[in-house]
């Protein structure tokens, strides 16, 4: 132990050290020789690109994993065997996972003391008054505006993280993990969560926080730490480094332009929306799409941008509205229309609605356009491993065999099959939702030169997304919505960051 | 403290280290994807040393011609599971079969083959409603099948008035208890069946539809599949089989009674389970089906042999479930981690 002591940085109290830390899955090294320090009271990001190990990591910190032989994990200046998630927390490591893991029927109160309800004197009762008088003095301690009597199910996403951040500090960690936390929340609420990141500072509690979102880190963190392939390759005070050495780090290479040039959009009328309407959603949304022409839905959280695309695409009804392609009135009832009439959508969640995960990469590539390599009702095997092969070729996904199954690739990798499937329809009109959302810097390059080379072949792209590089740097005009209306269309010379904003949250009428 | 790694040599290492796992993991991958073959291996060793009678042929053609009335339900049933639903009506649509079947020969004198088909056409029809119930209203296909269970069990008795239908034509019976050429007729069909079962899910359009509802339902509707036809084929197509099934079952016994099938949810889905298809949808194959039935009917034979009592045989069939089930989750969580 004087070992560690010795090996303090700056002086100051190091409550983490993991030393020579190695995971090895079946077939893939996750992790190689890590060594990771986490101060007291720092905020450490942690960041890489998808597959680079750092949920891996974060699952041996919280002992959902258990490490090779050979590693050490030091806690509180004490070696210390995670074995399981419960032992993690009774150590004084929380964690709070990307998705919410809460009982949506339930309260707030009762989902932050789970396990741990206070209980009426001699009786194995549940002490309701002092259950919710504990978690409320829990909360303002920690300034989280919530209510702990309102049922969890009916709360925003935004609030149900915060409960669940909640529940992470009621159990007095020393060191909390956040992986992916502002992934689902608008700026404001980014904003609240950083606030209580520093409250937890000041108690002297550590924080290892995961992100791909850059500018967020440098806001929020003291040190930064790099993952790639598995192996750390290095970790930073946040004042010494830049973002773009940050990005070459990750990807162990320069990166030049972020976005790829592209051509001017043809003049015909691809494809136009008239007045659709429904009750309690959307309203009176019209806009037109050009062959060729690249189209970004923008809006805040709430905005009912993936409503009108999955209507559009057949997946929600629509009470009224005309959609056109090439200037001809159709009918959309559901994606199978949709499909026939040459409209492609790459859903927002690949999990969701992308992908089969437990099947094959050639069953998830084939799935949109079986007919094309089949005779009646059989499929011709070999066509179809031909055109598996060619979509993985184009899109260089990376992968040992089509038979893969699709739930052991990279998230990255997962969305270049989402799209591949796609594409093999050979869509007229493309819509995009979120299409680079949780995906590494280097896949995003990928995608976007993809979807500029699209757009040249004359593809009609409708595009939805959160980040505002990817809306000021992909699209020819820009759609703001709020609240279920179109606030504004910015043609290209008004995009700009300070416009979409304004608009979206609902300035200048 | 800033190393940074030259990309392409840890690269490198990646290469071979994931050369020398892919071997190991090749192993590993045989091993589990062939642990119902190794159990009915090891049952067929086991039972061969605790009975002389065990390994003949007589022995064998017996346990599949028995294990074929379930074993032609339990095709259905893989489908079904592997789109992640479940049929419990099965049983009381083959006395549906097996009483339409007997009654249309005995009491209107239909040809055999003529009432077989209105008997299967029954069947299918059943399965059609609790298809369309289960895909149109999006209501859970337990409560739906457990509802039709009910029902379909209910018509069987309604229709023969509770009385069983008894000494059906000589040729009907040849059916169950004869050959087809050289294979006990309920064999034969098992085998044709099986045949079906094998091109519809690996070979056709409807199998791999069926993969990717089960995979992801979602995304399914998203890739544009009309996921309400597909499970109205497959709950109609195990109607169809169960009914089939039930003539079989009245043709062997030279009796069609109400009663029939009861209880053979039990038998059957653990037949699919136990060949590894997965009760969360997505998974499982034919093949492995066919192991699963043939490993529950030598535990049914191995019993009998063995002079167990048949009450002590339903503890035991139950446990070889659960253990079955034990053994897949145990293993595929070792390997996930």
């Amino acid at each position: 132990m004087d070992d560690i002591r010795s090996n303090i940085l700056h002086k100051e109290k190091v409550i983490l050290e993991v030393k020579n830390i190695s995971k090895t899955f079946p077939g893939i090294k996750a992790l190689k020789n890590v060594n990771l320090k986490i101060k007291e009271g720092e905020v450490h990001a942690l960041v890489g690109e998808n597959g680079a190990g750092k949920s891996t990591l974060m699952n041996l910190l919280s002992g959902i994993y258990k490490p090779d032989s050979g590693g050490e994990i030091f806690f509180k200046g004490g070696k210390v065997t995670i074995k399981n998630p419960y032992f993690a927390i009774q150590l004084g490591i929380s964690m709070i996972h990307q998705e919410l893991n809460l009982v949506l029927q339930r309260t707030v109160a009762e989902n932050i003391l789970i396990g741990r309800e206070p209980t009426l004197p001699n009786l194995r009762l549940l002490d309701w008054s002092n259950l919710f008088k504990e978690v409320k003095n829990l909360l303002k301690k920690n300034d989280i505006s919530l209510s702990e009597k309102m049922i969890v199910g009916n709360l925003s996403i935004a609030k149900q993280q915060l409960v669940e951040i909640a529940k992470a500090i009621s159990y007095n960690p020393k060191l909390i993990i956040m992986d992916e936390p502002t992934s689902s929340l608008s700026r404001n609420e980014v904003e609240r969560l950083f606030k209580i990141i520093k409250i937890f500072r000041k108690q002297g509690i550590s924080v290892i926080y995961i992100s791909h979102v850059l500018d967020e880190i440098f806001e929020i963190a003291n040190r930064v730490s790099v993952l790639r392939d598995g192996i750390l390759v290095g970790t930073k005070n946040i004042t010494e480094i830049s973002k773009n050495q940050i990005i070459s780090m990750m990807i162990g290479r320069k990166i030049g332009v972020m976005f790829p040039q592209f051509h001017k959009s043809k003049e015909d009328i691809a494809f136009e929306v008239k007045r659709l309407n429904r009750k309690n959603i959307f309203k009176d949304i019209s806009f037109k799409v050009n062959k060729g022409e690249i189209v970004c839905i923008a809006g805040l959280i709430g905005s009912k941008r993936t409503e009108v695309a999955q209507a559009i695409f057949g997946i929600d009804h629509i009470d009224s509205g005309e959609i056109l392609i090439e200037n001809e009135e159709l009918k959309i009832r559901n994606p199978r229309d949709a499909i026939k009439h040459g409209i492609a959508m790459v859903p927002e969640d690949r999990k969701l609605g992308g992908l089969a995960l437990c099947r094959s990469l050639k069953e998830n590539l084939s799935i949109v356009n079986l007919n094309d390599f089949s005779k009646g009702p059989f499929i011709l095997s070999k066509k179809e491993k031909i055109n598996s092969e060619k979509s993985v070729k184009m899109l260089s996904i990376k992968i040992q065999s089509i038979q893969q199954i699709v739930n052991y690739l990279s998230g990255g990798n997962q969305q270049k099959v989402v799209i591949a499937k796609w594409l093999n329809i050979n869509p007229k009109i493309l819509i995009l939702d979120e299409p680079t959302r949780g995906i590494d810097v280097g896949t995003k390059a990928e995608i976007h030169k993809l979807i500029a080379k699209l757009a040249e072949k004359g593809v009609a792209i409708i595009m939805i997304s959160s980040e505002m590089p990817e809306v000021l740097g992909m699209s020819h005009r820009v759609i703001v919505m709020k609240s279920g209306e179109i606030r504004k269309i910015l043609n290209k010379k008004d995009i700009t960051q300070e416009n979409i904003l304004v608009y979206s949250l609902g300035g200048r009428k | 403290m800033f190393v940074e790694k030259d990309r392409t040599s840890t690269k490198q290492i990646f290469l071979e280290n994931d050369k020398r796992d892919a071997f190991y993991l090749k192993i590993l991958k045989i091993l589990i994807t062939n642990k119902t073959f190794l159990i009915l291996i090891g049952l067929v060793f086991l039972m061969s040393f605790l009975s002389e009678y065990f390994l003949t042929i007589g022995n064998i053609v017996n346990i599949i011609r028995q294990v074929s009335i379930y074993g032609i339900i339990a095709m259905g049933m893989t489908l079904v599971i592997i789109m992640g639903g479940i049929d419990l009506s099965i049983g009381a649509i083959v006395a549906i079969g097996g009483v339409v079947a007997a009654n249309l020969i005995k009491n209107f004198g239909l040809p055999i083959w003529e009432a077989t088909i209105l008997a299967i056409f029954a069947g299918f029809l059943l399965g059609f409603l609790n298809g369309i119930i289960i895909s149109k209203l999006k209501i859970a296909p337990f409560v739906i099948t457990l509802a039709m269970m009910s029902i379909a069990r209910g018509l069987a008795y309604v229709y023969v008035d509770g009385m069983p239908i008894v000494n059906l034509p000589k040729d009907f019976v040849r059916f169950g208890q004869g050959n087809i050429s050289f294979l006990p007729g309920p064999i034969f069909i098992f085998i044709i069946v099986i045949i079906i079962a094998y091109v519809i899910l690996h070979l056709t359009k409807l199998g791999r539809y069926i993969y990717y509802i089960g995979g992801n339902e979602n995304a399914a509707i998203f890739s544009g599949i009309n996921v309400t036809k597909v499970k109205t084929i497959v709950y109609a197509l195990i109607g169809a089989f169960s009914a089939l099934s039930g003539v079989i079952l009245t043709a062997r016994i030279n009796s069609a009674q109400p009663q029939a099938g009861l209880g053979y949810e039990l038998d059957v889905i653990a037949m699919v389970i136990i060949g590894g298809t997965s009760f969360t949808g997505g998974t499982g194959t034919i093949a492995g089906t066919c192991i699963g039935v043939l490993i529950i009917g030598i535990i049914n034979n191995a019993l009998d042999l063995l002079g167990i009592s048949s009450y002590y045989q339903m503890i035991v069939k139950g446990l070889v479930i659960a253990s079955a089930v034990i053994l897949d989750v145990t293993i595929s969580n070792k390997n996930r981690q």
